[in-house]
């Protein structure tokens, strides 16, 4: 029998080995093959120093690692405002209520048109729509002069009206994912509907769409770069363009793209983790 | 209130869902500790009635009474009367997301206004009376089946209810939990709970009910003991029934 | 785990690899002297894109005084008619000058271009020329500064009282480093990604000021924004010329410099920017 099983083992062992080499000799062959590829073509030297020079990028990486300083700060509380406000959206969208009626067709008005909109026209349009509505009347009063007109909060207005409509109807998934039951069940025990939203159903419901939420968020994280078009010039990828533009030299927007990847591949990792935990539940 | 009167009055209860009309006026009362045993084929209208007693569906005649009050008038508060009936469903009772202590205190915490602390040493003497100790801190989702209709039972019970409303809540079960279950529901006969009790388990209603009420195409056709509907019943539909429960082993 | 760390480090790693692959070469700096004779810049011996005709391009919208009615084909325009005047002394006709649209963005992107040479109001630097070919230059630029006729910033008369003002520039142009380097305002000016934004913003009082080359400001105020005033005109350090550019080591450099030398020496270019924008660089000097 241990014999056997010996074997059985020997014979295992000999299988992963063989995997390993395989594996291994396929990553040299294909990665190997597309470097060389790169490296020997005959473009190769101009876009080495036209996308990763290293004296550009040292020159022009402190400025755009402060300036994406900005692109955290504006996404996190973007990303606050846009849980609260596509809650709230898919919260009414799902009342029953006859009193909800109008706020339901607002809502559905809301979530197909600022889904509809591509992210970069919306930023553009309230970026510049917004200040235009407020200047002065012909006799210089300013009635509508508590608009902002700061960029970088019309930005994120923009932004945060096109992701909640995004969010909204992941978390209107995530309230249709619980099961029926769990709102009568809830009802049972003697909570009224309030109660019931309250402790029963949206906690179960944002729970079982966490990934598609995160997945938002990093998107999210991304599209941050489009404020840079209403001229919020200490954004990052703005900075970047303006030394790009300066120097003749895309580097600087290397240097921006890394430190991208520096908050989203963090992310990644967490929502695939998140999933991951999820399925073997 | 006089005494004697039924906990549960069901009047001449109609309801239909859109074209279907599932309840023709059913007739039904439930008397102090007693434990009525409501038994009929699937979609014979059981679980109608049960969510028409608490008020979950709106009917559209006849009316309801607990305790000798109306309860089916648009002016009653429905969140109030539900906190004084506990209803089991078959299935999807527990929050998979609280554990199983926060289980039993949510309705009684936030439901009926008991601080926390109390709450907590309620439940978790419910918990070791229904045979679950120890086990308040589990997620629900690990427990069998049993110990989850257990839980859910022992939740029912907590708000001290005027009358518990059990929905075939061993029929999703495999057969080897069924048995703890249906002993913690005798336990509450024993403790004087007034039920009613959707059931397929005969051998159980026969034990425990003190009527059966047979359910037909949502007409109420015989009510009686146990001993003249389940042995002798009058009517040639309950006959078929229970022949046809007999040949799938189910008496 | 470690396949995951992997998976993050991998991209930093091929960025560092590649910068690190290879030395930053000096790239041969055009000379700033023609070093061709005409003879030898004839439509049989350059090596344009297309045979016996000249590309040249620019950007869409063409604006004035540069180009006239968004038509490079007119010769109006200071630009057309030196791109024309530049073909002329290259020997070609009028008929056979093609125009193609290149977005400023791209017209340095490495690798082959679509066209001969660039003119796009395209100011010469030492770190531009890395990456592309100049021309010699065609033309001294000042920087302006526009402000609405009402506002505060309309009535400053030297480059201190700016101090505080909120400028709009158009991304690419020298007049983001214009004024750091004259200005230097408390707040950072805000850059547009067009020149029809910073009229807007502009208009819509998002900014204080803007600051453009000197030439367009007199268009801007002009045409497009006749509420707003040219207040003053000043002069970056170290200066600002525009060339044409051309892919890098292009064959056709010298020619084309060549070709605005002799423009230069015969007083052509002179009467184009004369007839084109001389009379529109009238603005008090600010210092």
């Amino acid at each position: 029998m241990t014999d056997r099983r010996a074997e059985r083992a020997a014979a295992r062992r000999r299988r992963d080995r063989r995997g390993l080499a395989i594996a291994a000799a396929s990553t040299i062959i294909v990665i190997g093959g597309i470097a060389v590829l790169i490296l020997t073509s005959p473009g190769w030297p101009a876009v080495r120093d036209q996308f990763f020079n290293a004296g550009e990028f040292s020159d022009t990486f402190g400025d755009i690692a402060k300036a994406f300083w900005l692109d955290v700060r504006v996404f996190c509380i973007v990303e606050v405002v846009v849980l609260i406000l596509g809650l709230a959206v898919a919260l009414v969208r799902s009342a029953r209520a006859p009193a909800m009626f109008p706020f339901r067709l607002l809502a559905t008005i809301y979530t197909h048109v600022f889904r509809g909109i591509p992210t970069v026209l919306l930023v553009y349009l309230i970026g510049f729509g917004v200040p235009a509505l407020a200047v002065a009347t012909e006799d210089g009063s300013t009635p509508l002069s508590w608009l902002p007109t700061e960029p970088v909060v019309l930005g994120g207005i923009a932004l945060a009206l096109s992701y909640g409509a995004y969010v909204a109807e992941v978390y209107r998934a995530g309230l249709n994912s619980v099961h029926r039951g769990q709102h009568d069940a809830a009802l049972a025990v003697g909570l009224t509907e309030t109660q019931a939203l309250r402790h029963v159903i949206v906690p179960q419901a944002v729970r079982n769409v966490g990934p598609p939420l995160l997945n938002d968020f990093i998107a999210l994280q991304k599209d941050v770069a489009l404020i840079a078009i209403i001229g919020v010039t200490g954004e990052a990828f703005r900075q970047a363009q303006i030394a790009a533009s300066a120097d003749f030299n895309y580097t600087p927007m290397v240097a921006a793209a890394l430190l991208y990847l520096c908050v989203t591949i963090p992310m990644a990792m967490l929502l695939d983790r998140w999933e991951r935990g999820k399925a073997r539940s | 209130m006089s005494p004697g009167a039924p906990v549960l009055r069901l009047d001449g209860v109609t309801k239909s869902f859109g074209d279907r009309q599932v309840l023709h006026g059913v007739d039904l009362d439930v008397g102090e500790h007693e434990a009525v045993a409501l038994i009929g084929a699937s979609g014979s209208g059981k679980s109608t009635i049960l969510r028409c007693v608490d008020l979950l569906e709106e009917i559209d005649d006849g009316d309801i009474f607990l305790d000798g009050e109306v309860i089916t008038e648009p002016s009653v508060d429905a969140v109030a009367v539900r906190r004084r009936l506990g209803l089991v469903f078959q299935a999807y009772n527990l929050f998979p997301h609280l554990s199983v202590l926060d289980n039993v205190v949510l309705g009684i915490a936030k439901g009926h206004g008991v601080e926390r602390e109390e709450a907590e040493a309620t439940a978790r003497d419910l918990l070791a009376r229904f045979g679950l100790e120890g086990r308040g801190d589990d997620d629900p989702d690990r427990l069998s089946g049993g110990q989850q209709q257990r839980i859910a039972i022992a939740r029912a019970f907590a708000a001290r209810p005027r009358a518990m409303l059990l929905d075939e809540v061993t029929s999703a079960l495999d057969p080897e939990l069924v048995g703890d279950v249906l002993e913690a529901i005798r336990d509450l006969k024993t403790a004087g709970m007034t039920m009613l009790i959707a059931t397929h388990e005969m051998t159980f209603a026969r034990e425990v009910a003190d009527r059966v009420a047979f359910l037909h195409e949502g007409r109420l056709l015989e009510v009686g003991p146990p001993e003249s509907v389940l042995s002798d019943p009058a009517e040639p539909e309950t006959k078929r029934f229970l022949r046809r429960l007999l040949e799938a082993g189910r008496v | 785990m470690l396949k995951a760390r992997l998976q993050f480090l991998i991209p930093l790693a091929a960025a560092a690899a590649l910068a690190g692959c290879g030395s930053d070469d000096a790239s041969t700096e055009s000379d700033s002297t023609a070093t061709a004779s005409l003879d030898d810049c004839t439509p049989d011996k350059l090596e344009t894109k297309a045979d016996g005709q000249l590309t040249v391009a620019t950007d869409d919208p063409a604006f004035p005084p540069y180009f006239e009615d968004n038509d490079p084909t007119n010769g109006k325009g200071f630009e057309s008619a030196l791109a024309y005047g530049i073909a002329d002394e290259l020997g070609y006709d009028e008929a056979d000058v093609k125009w193609t649209v290149e977005p400023f963005n791209s017209s340095y992107a490495p690798g082959p271009k679509d066209f001969d040479f660039d003119v796009n109001q395209i100011s010469i630097t030492d770190k531009r020329a890395q990456a592309v070919d100049f021309s010699v230059p065609y033309y001294t630029a000042k920087q302006a500064i526009v402000a609405l006729k009402d506002s505060a910033a309309a009535s400053g008369t030297s480059l201190a009282d700016f101090a505080d003002t909120k400028f709009g520039v158009q991304i690419g142009t020298t007049s983001l480093d214009a004024i750091d380097a004259s200005i230097a305002p408390s707040t950072d000016p805000q850059v547009f990604d067009t020149s029809n934004d910073v009229v807007s913003a502009l208009k819509n009082k998002q900014v204080d000021a803007v600051v453009v080359d000197v030439p367009t400001a007199f268009y801007l105020t002009a045409v497009q924004v006749p509420e707003a005033t040219t207040v003053g005109q000043f002069e970056a350090p170290g200066g600002d010329t525009w060339g044409a550019l051309l892919e890098k080591d292009s064959p056709l450099t010298d020619c084309v410099s060549a070709a605005i030398t002799a423009l230069s020496d015969s007083g052509e270019l002179a009467d184009i920017e004369q007839t084109w924008i001389a009379d529109k660089t009238d603005a008090p000097v600010l210092e």
